[in-house]
């Protein structure tokens, strides 16, 4: 049985991930830029300007700019790397994402920053929560929300050699890394955490560690929960899903973000059409009260035990 | 391909190329009843002035990467950029035929994946200044000597997103790139100045750092003065405020608002014929 166990205690900023594979990555490619609203600092890209000052293009607290800046920069053949809080990139240059990028289909990456409620205490209009949902709903983007420093790096890796838009989505949360055998990134296919047969758990991101967490509770219990990283929910590994469904015939769906429209969203949207059993969505229910990250997790159930309590519900309600 | 010279002979071509747009802009939108004529009349002379007199491109090759941009970010008017696409020979004539049919690669507003020709989808406005800006700073990343061209309506400067874009070109003397404003005064409503007003849009755009140039929208000597012209020393981003009037070349078009998205009904279609010859 695969059980993926936390290795790096007490945990990795990813954001020294993705800027460290950036940098080597444009060390050998041209073509790589980078476009920031004022964001070196907290993308963590400063050693990137120092390097690459010509390929570093700071167009200043200008959010729609930045966007089309990125889909010009395409055009002319470079390969962009907008760099910016999530809750600013997403929400502010909306209607960019959609013409400018997804629409007009430019190879342009959107990486988002502190994203979900990394800022927990600067308040909602800091969070970004509602991100996978827009997202998601623009087909041509390939939405990606990595969970450890390995597979960040493999992701930005990935993005770059990738013709087409992509949204990473990152957290500036400490989080462990990851360590399983023979580890692989694939985007659109879940990588199986922990095997299990009476529900399966599926988290992304910063959320995929409290799931192995709870599924250890349940093991205590005597239930056996599968745990897959959805790294990927757009275009989401549907097989995964379905497989989840049939031999499990539950699931639990947990990730930093609104409990509608993002993970929990699709994972019911493809149940509900094929494979129809319970879902119970872990999330946030909307604008969230201000808060320290830990504290804000623990009252919304992004916790093993909140986890588990939904995985026995889930369990409860099969053949309801 | 070389950039053209600018003699009297140019001028005429440039002329017949511009008649010839008007007339097959105003029989797309007739028969579809549906479009921008007036927009489209007060950009036509400009776009005809740059693809027969300022461009350097080739329609065999839309993707040549030495190409110079001309991004269109009123993208409703489609009747200028289509028309002028179909005579520079992007592709056949005759798929001005198909203006916005069920499933048509002339799609209402100009989309880069149907249509060769096109650098980026517009339609929102406020967008494609942007993206002309990454286009020409990509060049100056690059090295590369191309030429990037964008053209806005006015009443499109009440967008928000041209003034970050008009904040970072000047900042960063963006000196290849040279913004298009077609001041016709008027936007889908009412005039731009009743609107959201916009004088001086000259002192504006100087004092962001850009170099401006005002002239007569439809006289073809002064856009290939000004547009044609090299950018020699020129440290500065340039702002071409061509003074234009919607609907220009029919008389019961021009200058009016109602004519922004108005279609003409037979007996306009017949009179406007008459009149574009």
């Amino acid at each position: 049985m695969a059980v993926a166990q936390a290795t790096t205690a007490p945990g990795f900023d990813c954001r020294k991930a993705w800027a460290e594979t950036l940098e080597q990555l444009a060390a050998s490619d041209e073509r790589i830029v980078v476009v920031v609203n004022d964001s070196v600092g907290s993308s963590n890209l400063g050693g990137f300007q120092t390097k690459f000052p010509d390929r570093t293009v700071n167009v200043g607290i200008a959010e729609q700019n930045m966007v089309g800046v990125a889909a010009g920069l395409a055009n002319g053949g470079r390969i962009p790397f907008v760099s910016a809080a999530s809750c600013f990139l997403t929400a502010r240059a909306m209607e960019q994402i959609k013409a400018d990028v997804a629409y007009a289909g430019f190879n342009v990456k959107l990486v988002g920053q502190s994203s979900g409620i990394a800022y927990g205490e600067l308040g909602a209009t800091h969070h970004s929560i509602e991100d996978f949902a827009w997202l998601r709903a623009l087909g041509p983007i390939t939405v990606i929300a990595p969970c450890d420093a390995w597979e960040t790096a493999e992701a930005v890796k990935w993005a770059a050699a990738h013709d087409g838009p992509v949204y990473l989505r990152l957290s500036r949360m400490k989080v462990p890394t990851l360590d399983l055998p023979d580890r692989t990134f694939t985007p659109g296919q879940a990588e199986l955490q922990r095997s299990g047969t009476d529900v399966t758990i599926i988290a992304n991101g910063t959320t995929v560690h409290l799931a192995l967490e709870a599924a250890k509770t349940l093991a205590e219990e005597g239930v056996s929960a599968r745990v897959l990283n959805m790294h990927t929910i757009s275009p989401l590994d549907t097989d995964a899903v379905s497989a989840a469904a049939l031999e499990t015939g539950a699931i639990v769906t947990v990730e930093e973000a609104l409990d509608r429209g993002g993970l929990g969203g699709a994972v019911a949207e493809h149940t509900s059409a094929t494979d129809p059993v319970p879902v119970q969505r872990v999330g946030f229910p909307g604008f969230m009260p201000t808060g320290s990250i830990a504290n804000l997790f623990e009252e919304f159930g992004l916790s093993r035990e909140g986890i588990a309590s939904a995985a026995r519900i889930a369990i409860r309600r099969k053949g309801a | 391909m070389t950039r053209a010279l600018k003699t009297d002979n140019s001028q005429t071509l440039i002329r017949d190329k511009a008649l010839w747009m008007r007339q097959h802009a105003m029989r797309m939108v007739y028969d579809k009843q549906l479009g921008h004529l007036g927009g489209d009349f007060s950009a036509i002379d400009v776009l005809a002035t740059l693809y027969f007199g300022v461009l350097r491109y080739d329609p065999a090759r839309p993707e040549w990467t030495e190409r110079d941009r001309f991004v269109m970010s009123k993208g409703h008017a489609t009747g200028a950029l289509y028309t002028a696409l179909a005579a520079a020979g992007y592709f056949p004539q005759d798929w001005l035929d198909t203006y916005m049919q069920h499933h048509s690669m002339l799609n209402g507003h100009p989309n880069r994946q149907y249509l060769p020709g096109v650098e980026t989808n517009t339609g929102p406005l406020g967008h494609g200044f942007p993206v002309a800006l990454g286009i020409a700073i990509s060049g100056q990343i690059a090295g590369a000597d191309y030429r990037t061209y964008v053209l806005t309506g006015d009443g499109e400067q009440q967008e928000g997103s041209n003034w970050e874009a008009a904040m970072t070109a000047g900042s960063r003397k963006v000196r290849n790139l040279t913004l298009i404003i077609d001041r016709n005064r008027l936007q889908q409503g009412a005039r731009t100045e009743d609107t959201n007003g916009l004088d001086p849009l000259d002192d504006k755009y100087r004092a962001f750092g850009w170099h401006v140039v005002e002239i007569d929208g439809h006289e073809y000597g002064q856009l290939l003065d000004t547009l044609g012209a090299p950018v020699g020393d020129r440290q500065k981003p340039l702002c071409v405020i061509a003074n234009t009037v919607k609907g220009k070349g029919v008389s019961f078009m021009e200058d009016q608002a109602k004519w922004h998205h108005g279609v003409p009904n037979a007996e306009q279609f017949a009179q406007a014929m008459k009149e574009l010859v």
